[in-house]
């Protein structure tokens, strides 16, 4: 099919406004599926996304959709995730395309994350028409959310498809708005091959499949390839396109065509987002721009729970990086726990992903101590370390000064909460940059925020100060140098590695005030008392005492009774059993991560 | 006693539940009673054929409160006893009463079948405490209900105190337990409160408001043996005084391993290899559905259970009886726990026995938890 007749977009949207369930209406719509075949929400296909109802890895599908004027024309639908961790695969998903259709609640209105993605959208010169969705909403109101579009992000929008994608309303008009408004592709198949790699998977037969969108030349087995970033040359095994939850393998993709390549690599490594894939004898002038090196934002130590369990850790790890590139890991060991990795994030929710995943799909019991970003350290003698574990910071003496990342954070809050929010912003060290009016009630707030301050609790603290109205979004603004310590908690005068982290310098006495609080709450009474301290550099800031058990006996144990007492003897035993020793003293692995949650309290 | 068996006989009824209590038990209708015997009557019949043993050293009816029943029904589950099985002539036959609930009619109704020791639940002699812990009588009536059973000619007599009661203080405790120490009863069970999930005190008392406080807690325990030594009562067991000579032998027996049948609603059973459940299910029970569950004890259950029942009594556990009862050296099974115990000071190794230490009494529950494995 030529190109003309060829449409690559992407659908974009706030979370919950129905990116997904308009994707699968399309899909529904245009007859590759038949209902029975769908599953709700096609798209999304790995359980947690579901279950958590966010996009994680960028999906693609193809269909054909025969359009009013009686022409054939081939939908590519590049779906992106949906979250600010993962804002780098957003982009080069938006890089793979020509248009985009803007997803708005009719009842909700334009969101933070719905600004951050169309200024992403319009930044690739892509074409953005807007959708109004859940017109079916008691609630809805699609003059005034048309108006906002037009008034806030300055497309037009009074003749947007009104539709409820999940009563297949309007859905048609979609598909024709689709037809008309986003652009066919542009490229020169006989030009030198450049293709854009959007995302890469990793199947256990077929090696890594490279999703990439064609932007000039052909590519077909056989043809000889190389990652212009990496390095990485192979053979092209199989190219083909996305069927929904399928792969369909093809003669060739030629410009303006998004589909996979297969070549026999081993590793998704070789083949990063962002990079620009070329004919090995005949390539390319220039990459494509804008790749980016993935980098980690948040790194955690992740131990299992039962030691013995380290060699099952490194293969889950192992067998999680073949298809998710930006999980970075290395072997770390705590004295207070033992094995395990130091691994690196996207951010929060890629952490919280990937420990979910560890647990669930691969039965692991772990235990993370406090996320962390990473520090830069100049020492006195010109060196620069980039820290990511706080047991390494160097002695104070060596240390000239550090910086620590902070990002743009984009609050977009109703009137009402206003105060609160800056209240909130003030309090994690934000510097005020802006506030717009977007509408007489909704204002835009502009803050510049340290990174390790909105990495733990912020995004809850913003919602229970709004009542789940706020929306927010960042992205990362550089590093800024800053006054950090390092605390260390000693529990019985030992000091606890796995427990140490880095602060700004006028939060430490907070922070280790709540740390000891929570300690104290977390470790069971022994028959000693147990000082808890948290302290900088040897000195002392902050204690709480676990006060020594008087009592611990049961009055009574007759007949009746000897099953009931005997189970709660077993579960006592078995308790000490899952606790770690520091020292002499039996702490739970609850106690290395209830400390991440400290605040809101 | 020898090797022989004992039985329990659980009598589900109150005139109402006191506010504190676990137990399976509560206010009953009359009809409800007389199928509810029946149905004792049926399962003592029936399991009663099964028993290869049938020698009997105790019999002990508990509650609820066993007193507020027709005499005339526990002589008869007492006659039944007897035709079903062989009670040895010394055997100490016990019922739980309550003040109020027993005359000297009854009284002379329970000597005649046998029973020969009475355990009265008092709790406090304050009155103010008595009604805290929701108990249906004042500290006057139990005194007119204890010169009752005297005058009956009952001559081991025991009352249960209790101490950590909300509202109580050192002094007020100090006040019931010489009371009634000065009433000279043969035994006295004095248990701390415990406040248990599923009962009105854990709504009103869960996080602890009320109750006195942890150290309060065991300087009362602590006291209640000096002061009881004072008045010539030995402690035996973790919340257990007696005279010597009168430790109840029906409570021993459940510390030392020994074989019994419990009948009646929620009664547990122990045959030297299995321990039997009833129902909980009042209803279920006398529609004759009387077993919930039986779990097969393994060797190292018993050996647990050898350790920790035995570790509450004030003599602790003794070395050969452990070699006697499993064919092993306890060295070679507990050696490191014993150590450790021994060097935190949390057990005592006195030549042939091994006991609790005054602070391994306190957290006794962690001593024991050492021993399961």
């Amino acid at each position: 099919m030529d190109r003309d007749h060829i449409r690559n977009f992407c659908i974009i949207a706030h979370i919950d406004h129905g990116k997904s369930t308009l994707a699968d209406r399309i899909i529904e719509m245009t007859g590759l599926l038949t209902s029975r075949e769908m599953q709700a929400q096609v798209l999304d296909n790995m359980d947690l996304e579901r279950e958590r109802g966010i996009t994680i890895k960028a999906q693609t599908v193809r269909t054909v959709y025969k359009a009013r004027n009686g022409e054939e024309y081939i939908f590519n639908l590049i779906d992106t995730p949906g979250h600010v961790d993962f804002n780098y695969e957003v982009s080069r998903s938006l890089a793979a395309c020509d248009g985009a259709i803007l997803v708005v609640d009719a009842a909700q209105g334009i969101e933070a994350q719905t600004l951050a993605n169309v200024y992403l959208a319009l930044d690739h010169d892509l074409d953005v028409f807007p959708v109004i969705n859940k017109i079916d909403l008691p609630s809805a109101d699609p003059d005034t959310v048309a108006h906002e579009i037009e008034d806030v992000i300055g497309i037009e929008a009074m003749d947007a498809p009104r539709i409820s994608a999940k009563n297949g309303i309007n859905i048609e008009e979609v598909l024709e708005a689709i037809v008309n408004k986003v652009p066919a592709p542009d490229g020169d198949e006989k030009a030198p091959l450049q293709a854009l790699i959007f995302d890469s998977l990793y199947d256990s037969y077929k090696g890594v499949i490279v999703f990439v969108r064609i932007k000039n030349g052909t590519v077909k087995r056989g043809t000889p390839i190389k990652m212009m970033a990496t390095g990485a040359t192979a053979e092209v095994v199989e190219v083909g396109y996305f069927g929904a939850g399928q792969f369909i393998p093809c003669d060739e993709l030629s410009a303006g065509m998004v589909g996979y390549i297969t070549a026999s690599i081993k590793n998704v490594r070789d083949t990063a987002v962002g990079d620009t894939v070329t004919n090995a004898e005949n390539p390319c002038k220039e990459p494509l721009p804008g790749y980016k090196k993935v980098q980690s934002m948040v790194y955690c130590g992740v131990y299992p729970a039962d030691g013995a369990k380290y060699p099952d850790l490194r293969d889950a790890l192992e067998k999680l990086q073949l298809n998710d590139a930006s999980l970075f890991y290395e072997p770390e060991t705590s004295v207070a726990l033992g094995f395990g990795f130091r691994c690196g994030f996207l951010g929060l929710l890629h952490l919280e992903i990937i420990q979910e995943r560890l647990e669930r799909e691969y039965n692991l019991d772990l235990v993370t101590t406090a996320p962390g970003v990473v520090y830069r350290v100049h020492k006195t003698n010109g060196e620069m370390i980039e820290l990511t574990n706080p047991t390494n910071l160097p002695d104070p003496s060596e240390i000239d000064y550090m910086e620590e990342p902070v990002v743009n954070a984009e609050i977009m809050v109703t009137k009402e909460f206003v105060g609160s929010i800056m209240e909130l912003c003030q309090q994690r060290r934000g510097r005020y940059v802006s506030m717009e009016y977007i509408e007489e009630n909704r204002a835009l707030i502009r803050y510049v925020l340290p990174l390790n301050e909105i990495i733990y609790d912020f995004f809850d603290a913003l919602k229970s100060r709004s009542r789940g109205y706020a929306s927010f979004d960042y992205d990362l603004k550089g590093y800024e140098r800053s006054e950090l310590v390092k605390l260390d908690i000693l529990i019985n005068r030992e000091e606890v590695d796995a427990l140490s982290f880095i602060v700004f310098k006028d939060s430490a006495y907070e922070r280790g005030r709540k740390m000891c609080e929570k300690l104290k709450e977390e470790i069971p009474r022994h028959l000693f008392e147990i000082p808890i301290q948290a302290a900088i550099g040897g000195k002392v800031i902050a204690r709480e005492t676990v006060k020594a058990m008087r009592k611990d006996v049961l009055a009574k144990c007759y007949g009746g009774d000897i099953t009931r007492k005997k189970k709660l003897l077993e579960k006592q035993k078995e308790g000490k059993k899952r606790m770690r020793q520091i020292g002499n003293v039996e702490v739970p692995q609850k106690a290395f991560m209830s400390v991440l949650k400290l605040d809101n309290e | 006693m020898n090797d022989a068996g004992m039985i329990y006989v659980h009598i589900p009824f109150c005139v109402k539940k006191c506010d504190y209590c676990d137990f399976v038990s509560g206010v009953c209708e009359k009809n409800v009673q007389e199928a509810y015997f029946k149905a004792l009557k049926e399962e003592i019949v029936k399991r009663s054929e099964s028993a290869p043993d049938k020698r009997v050293g105790s019999v002990f009816f508990g509650g609820g409160t066993p007193s507020i029943v027709d005499a005339g029904r526990i002589k008869d589950i007492l006659d039944l006893i007897r035709v079903r099985f062989e009670i040895e002539d010394d055997a100490e036959m016990t019922i739980e009463a309550n003040p109020n609930s027993v005359t000297s009619d009854k009284l002379k109704v329970y000597r005649e079948a046998g029973i020969n020791r009475i355990s009265i639940g008092l709790q406090s002699s304050k009155d103010d405490e008595l009604k805290t812990l929701g108990r249906v009588h004042t500290f006057k009536e139990f005194l007119k209900t204890y010169d009752l059973v005297r005058t009956a000619g009952f001559s081991n007599v025991n009352i249960d105190i209790m101490s950590a009661v909300p509202g109580q203080t050192l002094d007020s405790y100090h006040e019931t337990l010489k009371t009634v120490a000065t009433l000279n009863p043969e035994h006295i069970s004095a248990y701390s409160l415990i406040v248990e999930e599923g009962t009105p005190f854990f709504e009103r008392y869960k996080d602890g408001a009320g109750l006195p406080d942890e150290d309060t807690e065991r300087k009362m325990y602590h006291d209640t043996e000096s002061i009881l030594k004072e008045y010539g009562y030995e402690r035996y067991e973790i919340s257990n005084y007696a005279r010597p000579g009168y430790e109840c032998k029906h409570n021993m027996g459940y510390w030392t391993g020994r074989r019994y049948m419990g009948f009646g609603v929620a009664a547990a059973s122990y045959d030297g290899s299995g321990r039997r459940t009833n129902t909980e299910d009042l209803n279920e029970y006398i529609g004759g559905n009387w077993e919930r569950e039986t779990i097969e004890l393994s060797e190292t259950d018993k050996i647990e259970e050898f350790m920790f029942l035995g570790l509450r009594m004030t003599r602790g556990i003794s070395k050969s009886g452990f070699k006697e009862a499993f064919g092993k050296d306890i060295y070679d099974v507990y050696n490191v726990q014993i150590q450790k115990l021994k060097d935190h000071g949390l057990i005592v190794e006195s030549g042939e026995r091994i006991f609790l230490s005054k602070l391994g009494t306190d957290v006794a529950n962690t001593v024991m938890a050492e021993f399961m494995f």
